[in-house]
Order: structure tokens, then C-alpha cells, then sequence
């Protein structure tokens, strides 16, 4: 048998621990994993804004940001909106079944040099809040190494927020700015009311030495731009994630590339400042 | 290095005692029994085992496929897994047992494609499967004497008498051969074939005479270096936004034939097979002419419209691939060239991208 190098496609075997429905129209649920190889357990690091590929044998593979901070030991999150065909047979998986998981991949957000010691502004919109939550909640624990936090977080309605308890607790928290609004007026919710954009307009954070991390549908990246540029920020201050269509996750496969670069293992998060050097092919 | 002096006997004689232990593969006569196709050469070579004493054939320009299926094959099984019920290893992935181990010999094979194993190892240095293949796979080359109607090797870097990616590089000299043993491997065929006789210093300088001869054959149109250096220098953008991709994209019918004999393309698509209980995770060639290739779950594709996609061919073995690791990804073979049904020449291509300012 010829011996082979260290192999990045075997996944490692992982149980399904947990499952929370997180929205109300069910389409996204948080699975928590459980590594099963204690080897395996031991090995895993990784950073906030990287992601995993999530192999389910027989049906294929899907690259999904980690939602969990490495703060949180033991096991791993990952949101899935049920979108596709691997990702409508994981919403079909239940508590105790295997799965496979191939990472941690990708550069993920630069929390240990660039953003330290910088006042962050993290903007969210709709499911995209998933490695944002790990970062906010790695920032949370080493909170010394970060200015003050600002948190703007929308989506179209109360029910299809992420993480609904712990947007409660962050709200309660005084080392931390929260800002959840939704898009339309509704029963029940006291809270803000406007698009992404808007709010960020009127929070309007400061730019002096700090740093946005926004995640979001293409549409509110492009109105959230304007308010802030307005009032002094620049694209070397604001971190994007792409998501294109993978299967590698070892920048080789191609299907990836936005022009020279593979978002896969160059990405997912770019400066907007390095992503203006590049064809928009995301 | 060591430089050998054969005749066609010796050459035979190493065939048949390679393929006591390994695998020998050279270009053989293949004749189209598709009374249908609408190929303009009914009959052309391709890679296949040599047996019973066969002896490549290389008289006629290239072989229709490139070895790259030898390094990358079509599929390569990644690993499997049970599906069986109550099995406690289901959905374990294990690499496969039953790998192809079987050692290799590719004879006769030209510079170009050679110096495609050598530019795919660039992107797959780290890949396990690709270097196994590459380890139990030795190249016997032979250079070339006469130029393929297609061929613009030189224009990206190669040459007809390269020995890049080669163990042993077998050269013609009228009625003989001359054999630079150039690896290890190399010499570890040697031995098993039997031995030649070392050449002597006349026949060496005959040998560098012969090559120098061929070199100047192959006219090259700009010097290769510096046209590599002026692509490398480049704006991404200019490159990008030329007026000419549109009117090429025009005529191109995204059949894909172009990536699949490229030697030096690469791109694959990793899939789930499910037979008897067992799942195989494969992959296999994929090519970035289809419009699946980026298409995404929510619907959303990045290069959803042809023209994207062709320039993205061209700017990545031209631009992308030189900016991230040095040479082009071409090797100047002409396959796409031969075999494009609507006449697509990647030398016009080349020209006009080392034209835009």
C-alpha cells in the first residue's frame, strides 16, 4: 500500500449532540457537534470566520462557517439554512447520528493582530450572524483586547433572529452596544424598527481606530456602505466574508476562484479594499 | 548525467523487461469505429498498455488524451465508507483499501506533456493522491523531431527537446537512440531494462548538435520569457475588462472538450456514489465552461454567463496561475486548438492578451 501524505479530504467522524430550530419558519437549525476521536478533540483550533466542510457520506459535502467560538470547548455549532441538497439532508439528521467534519478552513476574521486593541463594529443581517456570533463571543472572552463593541443586527422579522437568548443577554451586558432592529413593524416587539442600513446610519460609529465586520445579504452590504463612508470609513477597515460554491476547501479545485484568488483558502474574509482589487465573481 | 547510446533493439528489450513488474504505456494506433463522429482523423494515437513485444508508435504528433488520467485519473476514488445498518464503523470514512498500486511506465512521452506533470505538481504539492500516483509513475520521454501543426511550446515556456518531467529522455539520431538517464528513477529503469552501452563523446556531441537543430526549428513568436514577465506585470483589470472577450466567448458552445485534454487543467468536482451498502467519494474532472461549476444553493452564480466563464480559462492559465506560481499553465501542446469544434485557437488568445496595454 503506498503510504499517503497527511490526507485533508477524510473527515473526521462527529456525532450530532444537539439540535435548536432557530427560526420560525424552520429553516435554519443549529447543530452542535461532538468530535469523536478524542485525537481529533485534542487537535481542533481554530479561528473565528473560518468554516468547516460538513460531509454527510453518501450525500456529499458543504462548507458552513462555525458558529461557536474557540472559547466554547468541546464541541462545534454550525447554523444551516436549509437550502440545498446536502443541506435539506441535514435538516433530516436527527440527535446521535454521525456525520463527518473537514477543517477548520480558511483564514477566518484577524482577531489576535489586526483587530486588537481596535474598537469593532459588527454588522449583521439576516442568517449571516453565524461566525459573527463566534467572534463577538471570542471578543467577549477576551475582552480586555478589544475598544468598545458595537453590535447592529437586523432581520425581517422577531422570529427569524439567530441566537434569540443570547441576543437577550448581550442587550443586558454594559461592556457592549447592542442594536437589533427588524424590517417591519410587529405584534409583540418594542425593540427598533428599520433596515440594517438605517440603523447603522443612525448608530453611526465612530471611525477612529476601529474596525467593521459585516456579514449580510449583497443588498444591505451595498446601503450599509454609503452611511459609513459618509461619516469617515474607509475600505481598509471593513472585513467581508464571501461565500462561493466549494468542494475541495484546499484551493485546488477551482470552483472557488474570484479571479486569482481561492475564497476557500485565501478567504473568506476579505478586507472590501482587497476585494476592489478583484473581478466581483461572487 | 548519464548519457546511454541504444539501438531499437535495446529500447525493445527494456519494454519487455519493465512490463515484467510494472505497467508499460505508450501511444498506440486507435481507430474510430463511431462511423458517426466527425472527427476529421478517424484514426490517431492514444495511451495504451504495451504487450507482447508492441512498440510505441511515434511517428505522428501526440497522442489524442494527455497523461494526465495517469496522476489524476478519472475518477479517483478519495475514500469509502459503510452505509450498512448496525456496522459501528457506518459512515467512518476510511482511505480506500484496494488503490491502484501498480508501477507505471509511460514511454514515448513528448516534452510537452511531461512538463504538464511538473506545473500540475504546483497546485497539488500537498495533494496525497496525486504525489502517490506521481511516485509509482516513471516518464520515459522522447523529444521531439517534428513540429505538430498546433504545437507553440516554446511561446509558453516549454521547448521540443525539454526534458522537464522526465526520468529518462530518449532522443532519435537516424538509426539510434541517445538516453539521458535524468532521475533516480531513471536509473532504476535502466537496470531492470539491462543496461546500454554508454555513449560516447562523438555521439554526445551529436546529440547536442541534433537538439540545438530542432530548437531553431521551432520558431517562437515572442521570447517566451519576457512575455511571461510582461503578463505577469500587467493590470488584473486591463487584462480582465479587454474588449475581446466577448466576441471570443461568441462562438464558444461550452462543450468543455478544451479542459478535458488539457494537460495542465485541473479544475474537479467531488461526488457521493452509493453501491451495495458502500459509499465511495469520488472525484473527476470538472471544468469551469459549465455554468454548474459556480452555481450556488440559493440560485445566485458568479459566472453565470458564458463570456465569464471562457475569460476565466484563459485569465487563469495566463494570469492567475503565473501571479500565484511562476509559469504559465500551458504547455503549448495544441490539443484544445486540434479539437475545438468551433475553432477556438489559444494562441490568438495569448497574442491579444500580451497586446492590451
Amino acid at each position: 500500500m503506498t503510504t499517503l501524505l497527511p490526507n485533508p479530504y477524510i473527515p473526521y467522524p462527529a456525532r450530532i449532540d444537539d439540535i435548536v430550530v432557530e427560526t420560525e419558519d424552520g429553516n435554519l437549525k443549529t447543530f452542535r457537534l461532538v468530535l469523536e476521536d478524542e485525537g481529533d478533540r485534542a487537535r481542533w483550533s481554530h479561528v473565528p470566520g473560518q468554516f468547516a466542510m460538513l460531509s454527510l457520506a453518501g450525500v456529499g459535502e458543504i462548507p458552513i462557517g462555525i458558529a461557536s467560538s474557540p472559547t466554547e470547548e468541546g464541541f462545534l455549532l454550525f447554523t444551516v439554512f436549509r437550502a440545498g441538497v446536502v443541506t435539506t439532508a441535514l435538516h433530516q439528521m436527527d440527535i446521535g447520528e454521525r456525520v463527518g467534519v473537514r477543517g477548520p478552513l480558511g483564514n477566518g476574521f484577524p482577531v489576535d493582530n489586526d483587530l486588537k486593541g481596535k474598537n469593532i463594529v459588527i454588522i449583521a443581517g439576516g442568517f449571516a450572524f453565524t461566525t459573527l456570533r463566534a467572534t463577538l463571543l471570542y471578543m467577549l472572552a477576551n475582552r480586555g483586547d478589544y475598544g468598545k463593541i458595537t453590535v447592529i443586527y437586523g432581520a425581517r422579522t422577531p422570529g427569524l433572529l439567530l441566537y434569540r437568548d443570547e441576543l437577550k443577554a448581550w442587550a443586558e451586558r454594559d461592556d457592549l452596544d447592542t442594536y437589533i432592529t427588524i424590517d417591519r413593524e410587529a405584534p409583540g416587539w418594542d425593540g427598533l424598527v428599520g433596515f440594517v442600513p438605517t440603523v447603522a446610519g443612525q448608530v453611526a460609529p465612530s471611525p477612529e481606530n476601529a474596525a467593521a465586520l459585516i456579514c449580510g445579504p449583497p443588498i444591505m452590504i451595498k446601503f450599509t456602505m454609503p452611511p459609513l463612508e459618509k461619516i469617515g470609513w474607509t475600505d481598509d477597515q471593513v472585513y467581508l466574508s464571501l461565500e462561493n460554491r466549494m468542494k475541495c476547501g484546499q484551493g485546488v479545485c477551482g470552483h472557488c476562484n474570484v479571479g486569482p484568488v481561492y475564497v476557500c483558502k485565501d478567504g473568506p474574509v476579505f478586507t472590501r479594499a482587497q476585494l476592489q482589487g478583484l473581478p466581483t465573481e461572487f | 548525467m548519464k548519457v546511454l547510446r541504444l539501438d531499437k533493439a535495446d529500447l525493445e528489450r527494456w519494454f519487455v523487461n519493465w512490463a515484467k513488474t510494472r505497467e508499460v504505456y505508450g501511444p498506440l494506433r486507435q481507430s474510430s469505429s463511431d462511423s458517426k463522429s466527425i472527427s476529421v482523423n478517424k484514426s490517431y494515437t492514444d495511451w495504451a498498455i504495451l504487450k507482447d513485444g508492441k512498440f510505441p508508435e511515434l511517428g505522428t504528433g501526440l497522442p489524442k488524451s494527455p497523461i494526465k488520467k495517469f496522476f489524476f485519473p478519472q475518477p479517483e476514488t478519495l475514500f469509502t465508507c459503510s452505509k450498512r445498518k448496525g456496522d459501528p464503523d457506518a459512515f467512518v470514512f476510511k482511505e480506500p483499501e484496494n488503490r491502484d498500486n501498480a508501477r507505471k511506465v509511460l514511454v514515448g512521452v513528448r516534452p510537452c506533456d511531461a512538463r504538464s506533470v511538473e506545473l500540475n505538481n504546483l497546485p497539488f504539492e500537498k495533494d496525497p493522491y496525486f504525489q502517490a500516483n506521481r511516485a509509482k509513475t516513471a516518464i520515459v520521454g522522447f523529444t521531439c523531431r517534428d513540429r505538430c501543426q498546433t504545437c507553440f511550446c516554446k511561446e509558453v515556456g516549454g521547448s521540443p527537446v525539454g526534458t522537464e518531467g522526465m526520468d529518462i529522455a530518449v532522443t532519435q539520431l537516424d538509426d539510434f537512440y541517445m538516453a539521458e538517464v535524468i532521475t533516480e528513477k531513471g536509473e532504476e529503469l535502466v537496470q531492470e531494462g539491462g543496461g546500454a552501452s554508454e555513449a560516447s563523446g562523438e555521439e554526445i556531441s551529436r546529440l547536442k548538435e541534433s537538439k540545438a537543430q530542432v530548437e531553431s526549428l521551432f520558431s517562437s513568436m515572442s521570447d517566451p520569457a519576457q512575455a511571461l514577465e510582461a503578463m505577469k506585470a500587467k493590470d488584473l483589470f486591463a487584462l480582465y475588462n479587454a474588449p475581446f472577450w466577448s466576441q471570443l466567448a461568441d462562438s464558444c458552445i461550452n462543450c468543455g472538450i478544451c479542459t478535458f485534454l488539457c494537460p495542465t487543467c485541473y479544475c474537479f468536482d467531488i461526488q457521493d456514489e452509493v453501491v451495495k451498502g458502500t459509499i465511495r467519494r469520488i472525484r473527476y474532472y470538472d471544468s469551469c465552461m459549465f455554468p454548474l461549476f459556480t452555481l450556488q444553493a440559493s440560485g445566485h452564480n458568479p459566472r453565470g454567463q458564458k463570456v465569464q466563464r471562457v475569460r476565466n480559462r484563459f485569465m487563469h492559465k495566463f494570469k492567475y496561475f503565473p501571479d500565484r506560481f511562476g509559469p504559465f499553465s500551458c504547455v503549448g501542446c495544441g490539443r484544445c486548438i486540434r479539437e475545438c469544434p468551433v475553432n477556438i485557437d489559444i494562441r490568438e488568445v495569448l497574442k491579444d492578451l500580451l497586446a492590451v496595454e
